[in-house]
């Protein structure tokens, strides 16, 4: 037998150093020059990290007794004064919605969470859905409004804080992501006259910036209806709101669909399927997943920009913020309100974001060999 | 390969009607004429092959009968059905003519089963079982059941196509067509797709071929057709093409071809 038919030894891999210890020496401290450099840096990061300790829990004032702010401004900022937070909370959060009837609008704010956490899940993506949709908007429009079932009936203008983000934001994007979706089918159709529609919708109205677009939603909007007709100001703005969103994601579907080769379409067709099952089964599906990214995207920035709904006073969750510190006790309290309107925010956007991410990875699992 | 069964075969076809009818087709993409005056007919049970050199209109020329490219003059009938802008007649005509594509074309997003399954569910409206069950049939067929529920990413070239070939047989088409379905494949994967190709054949299916493939002609066409800049310039059987061919063009293609390979 000679040396060469006998089949080489299997080696073992070569030993790699794993584990964080193995990582901080690797990345943080390969060389004196990255070794001083990380240690100024953590230096940094640990003082600025006791300092907001310090100031925001050790030194912190959590409540204070009938509006007396004394105890608050007497730590002239060395220490955070949560207690604007402890007495303005249900402010922030429900505006000037009637104080007794503020359960209303927080089981409105729970049925919200709920049913984002209901389509999040893929196994509740069937027809059905649609279903928990209108029921869920149903009661949360009875409950806001009242009027039967013994509640006592609550105008709009009264509503604020959550529930408003909460409400612009989602029948935003529910109506704004389908329309997008038209509208970027119609930017590719075969027939002139929608396509040119769709080319002068989305280049119209990207071409404003929102501020404008509520402005005239407003103030203009009215004029051009007839005497004594009034439509809602928050519908107005929401529409304005879904408009706007429409036409961005427009624009980031049909950016989508230009990634398909032609050789999907052509399969489609030679396989017989009509424009919509094309469209429905094998365009989107695909459009869409390789979206994701910017889709969610631009979804945050629109769950972020209702917040500009403020400059034709509506309540939305900032607006209360800034209008619960403007009482004389309660002024310069700005950084606490601040921060907790900040930290809503992050936390539905951070949600969207975390849940973007797995979604993408579970619906391209197709694409891993 | 046997001559002697072709000779029955096409034989027993000649008098059946035309499943594809060109008359005098004329196409342009923009200034350019890429078919001129292709009149062709093609029986029922017919297996016709088409060759030619690199743009010589072979994909336009399948890819009118189908309707994926529009023709400007002449007339083109599948199956009796003369090709139009109305719709109803394009349906019934894409029902009854499937098509295998050089680039397999399959649908990343859907499972190998999913694939087979979805025109029967959607344009024949079958129930779902019943459109699994034909799609087993026929991944069976193309020697593939096992793949069922695997992604096309996860399939090689050859196994690919063979699934191509599968979803549009669920379609129970009566005409085939095939462009360059093995152009795209290594060597090794060539043959499993031509031997799925023959079994085909043998079942009697009417089958245009666009292939350079000349073993895989001599065996199954029972008409060769060769096109030179857009014409049909050359037909006949595949021995009489292959070995006696009249025209300079045809002997030039097929120098370069036998020298390719
Ligand atoms: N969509 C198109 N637009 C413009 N010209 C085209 C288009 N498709 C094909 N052509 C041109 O038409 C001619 C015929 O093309 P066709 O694809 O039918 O050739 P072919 O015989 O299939 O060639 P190959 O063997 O390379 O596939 C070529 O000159 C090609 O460049
Ligand atoms: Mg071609």
């Amino acid at each position: 037998m000679s040396d060469a038919a006998i089949p080489t030894a299997a080696r073992s891999a070569p030993i790699t150093m794993v584990g964080p210890i193995a990582w901080v020496r690797n990345n943080l401290f390969s060389g004196w020059f990255s070794g001083l450099v990380s240690m100024l840096l953590l230096f940094l990061i640990v003082k600025w990290a006791l300092g907001f300790i310090e100031w925001g829990v050790i030194n912190a004032v959590w409540s204070v007794p009938n509006n007396q702010t004394q105890a608050c401004r007497d730590l002239k900022g060395t220490g955070a004064c949560w207690a604007v937070i402890t007495e303005k909370h249900r402010f922030i959060l429900f505006g000037t919605y009637p104080y007794e009837e503020q359960w209303r609008a927080f089981i409105s704010i729970l049925i919200f969470i709920g049913l984002f956490i209901v389509s999040a899940m893929r196994r509740f993506w069937r027809k059905e859905l649609g279903l928990i949709w209108i029921g869920a908007l149903t009661a949360i429009g009875v409950l806001m409004w009242g009027g039967v079932l013994g509640l006592n009936y609550v105008p709009q203008e009264r509503w604020g804080g959550l529930v408003i983000t909460l409400i612009l934001a989602t029948f935003g994007l529910a109506f704004a992501f389908p329309l997008s979706i038209l509208v970027a089918l119609g930017r590719r159709s075969k027939l002139p006259a929608i396509k040119a529609l769709c080319v002068l919708y989305v280049e119209l109205i990207r071409g404003v910036p929102l501020i404008s677009l509520l402005f005239m939603a407003s103030v203009m909007f009215p004029l051009f209806l007839p005497e004594g007709m009034n439509i809602d100001k928050l519908l107005r703005a929401q529409i304005a709101i879904i408009l706007f969103a429409g036409a961005y994601l427009a624009e980031v579907v049909r950016g989508g669909l230009q990634t398909l080769p032609r050789g999907q379409y052509e399969a489609a067709d030679a396989l017989g399927l009509s424009y919509w099952a094309k469209t429905g089964l094998i365009i989107l599906p695909q459009a869409l997943r390789l979206v994701i990214p910017p889709l969610v995207n631009t979804f945050i920035g629109f769950f972020k920009d209702t917040s500009l709904v403020l400059i034709i006073g509506i309540f939305d969750l900032l607006t209360a913020g800034k209008t619960a510190i403007i009482e004389p006790a309660w002024q310069g309290f700005g950084i606490e309100v601040y921060l907790t309107v900040g930290f809503i925010y992050f936390c539905f956007c951070f949600a969207m974001s975390r849940y973007s991410q797995n979604l993408e990875a579970e619906l391209n699992q197709h694409r891993v060999r | 390969m046997s001559t002697s069964m072709e000779a029955v075969a096409s034989a027993a076809r000649a008098d059946a009607p035309p499943a594809i009818m060109l008359d005098k087709v004329n196409k342009w993409y923009g200034a350019l004429h890429v078919l001129r005056d292709v009149t062709l007919n093609v029986a029922l049970g017919e297996r016709l092959v088409v060759c030619g050199p690199s743009g010589s209109g072979k994909s336009t020329l399948i890819r009118c009968i189908n309707r994926l490219e529009t023709h400007q003059e002449g007339t083109i009938k599948v199956d009796g059905i003369e090709l139009s802008d109305d719709l109803r007649a394009l349906d019934a005509i894409r029902r009854e003519v499937g098509m295998v594509f050089q680039s397999f074309n399959l649908f990343p997003h859907l499972t190998i089963l999913e694939n087979c399954t979805l025109a029967p569910i959607w344009v024949r409206h079958m129930p779902k079982a019943e459109a699994e069950a034909l799609a087993m049939e026929y991944l069976e067929r193309v020697k593939i059941p096992e793949q069922a529920k695997k992604y096309p990413g996860q399939l090689s070239g050859g196994q690919q196509q063979r699934v191509a070939i599968a979803r549009a047989l669920c379609m129970k088409p009566k005409i085939m067509l095939f462009d360059e379905p093995t152009s795209a494949l290594d060597p090794e994967m060539i043959k499993e797709v031509l031997e799925t190709m023959v079994g085909l054949a043998e079942t009697g299916m009417t089958m245009v071929c666009v292939t350079h493939e000349m073993g895989f002609a001599r065996q199954v066409a029972d008409r060769v057709v060769f096109m030179d800049r857009g014409e049909i310039v050359e037909q006949g059987p595949p021995g009489d093409i292959f070995e006696n061919p009249r025209t300079d063009r045809l002997k030039l293609f097929l120098s370069q071809i036998l020298r390719g390979h």
